[in-house]
């Protein structure tokens, strides 16, 4: 678009809708209250990782947002509309955990086949090119491993070139290349402006392509900012230090300034708080502790004491 | 950087007719002719049948406007249409097994347009089906009729097919499974024997032929070979055809909606 350089200022823009707009989101399965009361704007652009454990409600939410699932409970927007219609315009697109691929067509055939149900779509061949995948296009879909057909249903979510892109733990069961291969797509898609909200479990991957986290835990959400906001919520450090006599000395420790917690474990103790200089320069002044290290508590810190659970085995 | 959507964002809109498009089908037909499983029951089977039963070996004994040969091919045409149909339709069983059904929810595509479009692909394999038949039967199986008795006996053997394909799809809907033809073939072969496609229905015994009469293969055969014969009930026929497909289509409607709610 042009601009004109000695236009007035242009009059307040009409405030456009988020690309996500969840309200009190609530579902239910029998006695299990999966999402619970859940709110959520996700404003265009922003690339934002919704992290939690399994069963914090991540996929069921997503359901929610595509139209798969109705809720029992709340208000669900997609751009403005209810989630059908902006899946049936192609503004929103969606890589799945669950959806199936037919093993008996070939990946050019299934975005053939995808293309076709679209009003508006890219050329097969670009979105085939864009997820990497060019040279396996004539493959049965059945011989792809699992990370080709993952990145097959990216291709499928580019064709309606979609405002937003939600993709459900995209990753699970890719090894190590395929997920990076996986991401850098991802990432170099997300350069041109989508709008991405992706689930996930991996914390990595939330701190490294997310402009925003949003941690869940038992279908609410209990944190949501940056990575970096988010680790300050668990804020500081851990300073531990060998300390012959800790007994003697952890109330005088508990006293200082900014002191969390304080916990003596054999002859090692455990201080966490927000000021670790004065905890380093206590111990070693005051006291006879030796061998003191200081470490900064991490995102999976923040995610253990948000959400209460340990990370997910790999 | 402005946060506000791409610059090259297309005009939105939905697809004219839920995603329907002949794009779609003839993907579908293209599954259907490359899945060799279908095509030995389509295409293979019927006509061997023909031979089998010694379809070929009564071109000389006269049957009502043509020869018996003519009576045997009409009746397997209609067999090799229900075959294809049903098979065809129990194919979205195999795709709601392994999710596809669930990805296209991710599409424009409207359920209703999904089901449109299986019960045509499903309508396209019985033609081919009733097609080889009569061309294998009528070139080198000696079957003769009335010219305008081919045209009326192989539309009435293909259009009710859709019995057939209602039964498919109602199938595919019932039974979460891969292997559902593995369940259906048996189910077919009686319905086809009950239904006098295999064997006249004068071998059977008074309790059997009265039976029978209410097997959905039934009318469809009597209506096929009714241009030939002249022989049985027009009214009894068509109400064994109608109330099947009624049967069939219902069931199939319903548990599709119940199908499309949960996903």
């Amino acid at each position: 678009m042009t601009e004109t350089t000695a236009a007035p200022p242009a009059p307040a823009p009409t405030q456009a809708p988020p690309a996500v707009r969840l309200a009190g989101l609530t579902k239910r399965f029998g006695a299990v209250t999966a999402v619970d009361g859940l709110d959520l704007t996700v404003r265009a652009g922003e690339v934002v990782a919704f992290l939690g454990p399994n069963g914090a409600g991540k996929t069921t939410t997503i359901d929610m947002v595509l139209g798969l699932a109705r809720p029992d409970g709340g208000e669900v927007e997609v751009y403005g509309l209810p989630p059908r219609t902006a899946v049936a315009h192609g503004l929103v697109a969606a890589v799945m955990q669950t959806g199936g691929l037919l093993k008996d067509l070939t990946v050019a055939e299934t975005a053939r086949l995808t293309a076709g149900l679209f009003a508006h779509s890219r050329p097969v061949a670009e979105v085939l090119e864009r997820a990497g995948i060019t040279d396996i296009a004539d493959r049965r879909v059945g011989k792809c491993s699992g990370g080709q057909q993952q990145r097959l249903r990216f291709a499928m979510a580019l064709l309606p070139e979609p405002e937003l892109l939600v993709l459900d733990e995209p990753t699970t069961g890719m090894d190590v290349e395929g997920r990076r291969d996986f991401w850098t797509a991802i990432r170099a898609d997300a350069q041109k402006g989508r709008t991405v909200l992706f689930a996930t479990h991996y914390l990595e991957e939330a701190d490294a392509y997310a402009d925003r986290i949003v941690l869940v835990a038992g279908g609410k959400v209990v944190a949501d900012g940056t990575a970096a906001e988010i680790r300050a919520l668990s804020a500081g450090r851990e300073v531990t230090a060998t300390l012959p006599d800790g007994e003697a000395e952890l109330a005088r420790l508990r006293a200082l300034p900014g002191v969390e917690h304080v916990e003596l474990r054999g002859r090692t103790v455990h201080v966490q708080g927000t000021d670790s200089d004065a905890v380093a320069r206590h111990l070693l002044t005051a006291t006879a502790a030796h061998d003191l290290q200081i470490s900064s508590r991490g995102l999976e810190d923040a995610f253990i004491a948000l959400t209460g659970r340990t990370e997910e085995t790999r | 950087m402005t946060t506000t959507a791409t610059p090259t964002a297309p005009a939105r809109r939905a697809p004219a007719m839920g995603g329907f498009s002949l794009g779609f089908l003839a993907l579908e037909v293209r599954r259907l002719v490359r899945n060799r499983r279908t095509l030995i029951f389509t295409v293979v089977l019927p006509p061997a049948f023909y031979f089998l039963f010694g379809g070929a070996s009564y071109a000389d004994q006269s049957a009502g406007r043509g020869n018996v040969s003519a009576y045997v091919m009409i009746s397997l045409a209609v067999y090799g249409a229900m075959i294809a149909t049903t098979s065809a339709g129990a194919q979205v069983s195999v795709e709601r097994a392994v999710g596809w059904s669930r990805q296209l929810r991710l599409t424009p595509l409207k359920p209703a347009a999904y089901i449109a479009t299986k019960l045509l692909a499903a309508m396209v394999m019985g033609a081919i089906a009733v097609a080889v038949v009569f061309l294998v039967a009528g070139v080198l199986g000696g079957a003769r009729m009335d010219a305008w008795v081919w045209v009326v006996s192989g539309l009435v053997a293909w259009l009710g097919a859709l019995v057939f394909a209602a039964l498919g799809l109602l199938a595919g809907y019932l039974l979460p499974s891969e292997n559902v033809m593995q369940l259906l073939g048996p189910l077919l072969a009686v319905l086809a024997f009950l239904g006098g496609l295999f064997v006249p229905l004068d071998v059977l015994g008074d309790t059997f032929q009265t039976l029978a009469q209410y097997t959905p293969a039934y009318g469809v055969g009597v209506l096929a070979r009714m241009p030939l014969t002249d022989e049985g009930s027009l009214v009894t026929a068509v109400v064994n055809v109608v109330a099947w497909t009624v049967v069939f289509g219902v069931g199939a409607a319903l548990r599709f909606r119940r199908d499309t709610a949960r996903v």
